[in-house]
């Protein structure tokens, strides 16, 4: 019983954090731009929230770099579990235009794992809104 | 009693990574300091690997909401190396897209102004009518934020009748919301007192420190590159350069206000007096050995791309220096003996733009003058041993 409601509120409001590690900020607009009127996120229970301990959803955009790896990875740690990252962006899958640059890592998944990839340079906030809903419908499987 | 408290990289009040140890007294800020490079990516070194219309591509994501101001300022620079002259045409385009990305930038400073300063139904609004500019650039150039339209010699794509119509009818819904946005960014009285007398730099600070942008503006001095030292087309554009002496968080929110107006004057003439002919010419591969510098007013402020040659298909040297570093030590000033609360509308207010700022630093010797590079094992090696050397004692006490 518990488990059930447990199951159906990580459903119905899951609440983002979004990190910048090293993004040209392209894709932190159309982040922020998809919680604003047009697109509305707000309508699956999407919440944007400032701190990694109220999060389920780590939105990471931007390419890992060397100075944000371990920051990084401690916010990834204070993030209460079940805990999902989505990689938004070119940059945040593979590191797009900035691979080969010395203080570029790679993508987000070369320091912590990720669940959903959202491509694009930038993303449209539609894009971004596909895949939430698609971290959704993987939970409820 | 002094405490030291850190912000960031990850903190609510910012929205990219970087980090503020500020040195506080009760409420009060005594001292201030910035600590940069979690957003840097090596981008200048990475220019030396790529051709010259590579680089325009690396240039447009230095930043995302000043992407067409990094784009212009390399392009300009390229044709200058180059000795190109882009037709009439493409440079109209190219201001275009310029104003319009002013536009969609004071839009968006301004809604973040407002969500700072506790009023989040203004950042909904303003993010609304921001959509109407993004359409129309979307409609221009088939992006959203990288505009991809600058080309080395003029622009990629151009302008037909039913688009110079659909910008022109936008621009009249634009016109109307903005006058709404003024009226409530100055008459709105809780809005206004949380504003009014924050973030305060004068007149000769803010020369002293070398503030750009509306922030300088904001402080009385009419300073803007497309007057001083036009580009492009803005030597035939009738405009203003706006002021504001409230010297104030206030003064740059009036500041941007006067701007969005600006630049639908600009936009209006600009489309009704578009030249025909074609939007660019051929360009070289290579470019004799030379350096250049380019300027440009981006939304924030002045912005320099230094570009050396050396006779290959790609630069020898890439040297950007964004707004956002002039304006930080004018914050770091404007933070000092203001209160805690006030940090992150100090900070919104010369619209930062952390990544565009976050460029290799090469180290000087304060005594000697010399300049040299160091490699990050040595720097590690040098910060341990200093490390070792400081007496191990905090500053801060808790009072309990």
């Amino acid at each position: 019983m518990l488990t059930k409601l447990t199951h159906w509120s990580r459903l119905k409001s899951p609440w983002i954090l979004h990190l910048n590690t090293g993004a040209c900020n392209a894709c932190d607009i159309e982040v922020v731009a998809a919680l604003t009127p047009r697109f509305d996120v707000e309508r699956f229970g999407i919440l944007l929230k400032a701190t990694p301990r109220h999060a389920d959803v780590i939105v990471c955009t931007g390419p890992a770099t060397r100075q944000m790896k371990d920051r990084l990875i401690r916010i990834y740690e204070q993030t209460p579990d079940p805990k999902f990252v989505i990689a938004v962006g070119a940059c945040a899958m593979s590191g797009c235009v900035y691979r080969g640059a010395y203080n570029v890592i790679g993508g987000i998944d070369q320091v912590i794992p990720v669940d959903v990839y959202v491509p694009g340079c930038p993303v449209r906030p539609d894009a971004v809104i596909d895949g939430v809903v698609k971290l959704l419908n993987k939970l409820k499987g | 009693m002094k405490f030291q408290i850190p912000i960031g990289p990850q903190h609510p009040a910012l929205k990219e990574p970087i980090s503020l140890r500020m040195t506080v007294e009760g409420e009060i800020i005594r001292d201030a300091d910035l600590r940069l490079g979690y957003n840097h990516r090596g981008l200048e070194k990475l220019a030396e690997q790529k051709t010259w219309i590579q680089n325009i591509y690396l240039t447009e994501r230095i930043c995302g909401i000043c992407s067409h101001s990094h784009t212009t300022c390399y392009v300009q620079g390229v044709e200058k190396l180059m000795e190109l002259e882009p037709p009439r045409r493409g440079l109209y385009i190219r201001t275009l897209v310029a104003e319009l990305e002013r536009v969609h930038s004071h839009l968006l400073w301004l809604g973040v102004a407002g969500h700072e300063a506790g009023f989040d139904s203004f950042f909904m609004y303003t993010w609304r009518d921001r959509e109407i500019v993004m359409d129309i650039l979307e409609t221009i150039s088939g992006n959203r934020v990288h505009y991809g339209i600058n080309t080395i010699g003029g622009v990629r794509r151009d302008l037909d009748e039913q688009q110079v119509k659909h910008i022109l009818d936008s621009l009249a819904i634009l016109r109307q919301r903005s006058e709404y946005y003024q009226h409530l960014g100055t008459n709105e009285p809780s809005f206004v007192a949380r504003l009014a007398g924050v973030g305060y730099l004068s007149r000769e600070d803010a020369i002293a420190l070398c503030a750009v942008g509306p922030t300088l503006r904001a402080s009385g001095v009419p300073m803007d590159v497309r007057k001083d030292d036009p580009y492009a087309v803005y030597a035939e554009v009738p405009f203003e350069v706006c002021t504001a002496d409230t010297c104030d968080v206030l003064g740059r929110t009036v500041v941007r206000i006067k701007e969005l107006f600006q630049c639908y004057n600009i936009i209006e003439y600009l489309l009704k007096n578009l030249p025909s002919g074609p939007v660019a010419v051929r360009a070289p591969r290579r470019a004799k050995p030379n350096e250049v510098v380019s300027r440009y007013e981006a939304p924030r402020g002045e912005n320099i791309h230094y570009i050396k040659s050396n006779g290959t298909d790609k630069p020898e040297r890439l040297k950007v220096r964004a707004p956002t570093l002039g304006n930080y030590a004018a914050t770091l000033k404007m933070l000092k003996n203001g209160f805690i609360a006030d940090v992150p509308l100090i900070f919104a207010a010369i619209d930062p733009c952390i990544c565009c700022a976050e460029r290799a630093v090469s180290l000087v010797d304060a005594r000697s003058g010399q300049e040299k590079i160091i490699s990050m094992n040595a720097l590690k090696q040098l910060s341990r041993q200093v490390a070792a050397g400081n007496a191990r004692k905090r500053e801060a006490e808790w009072p309990l």
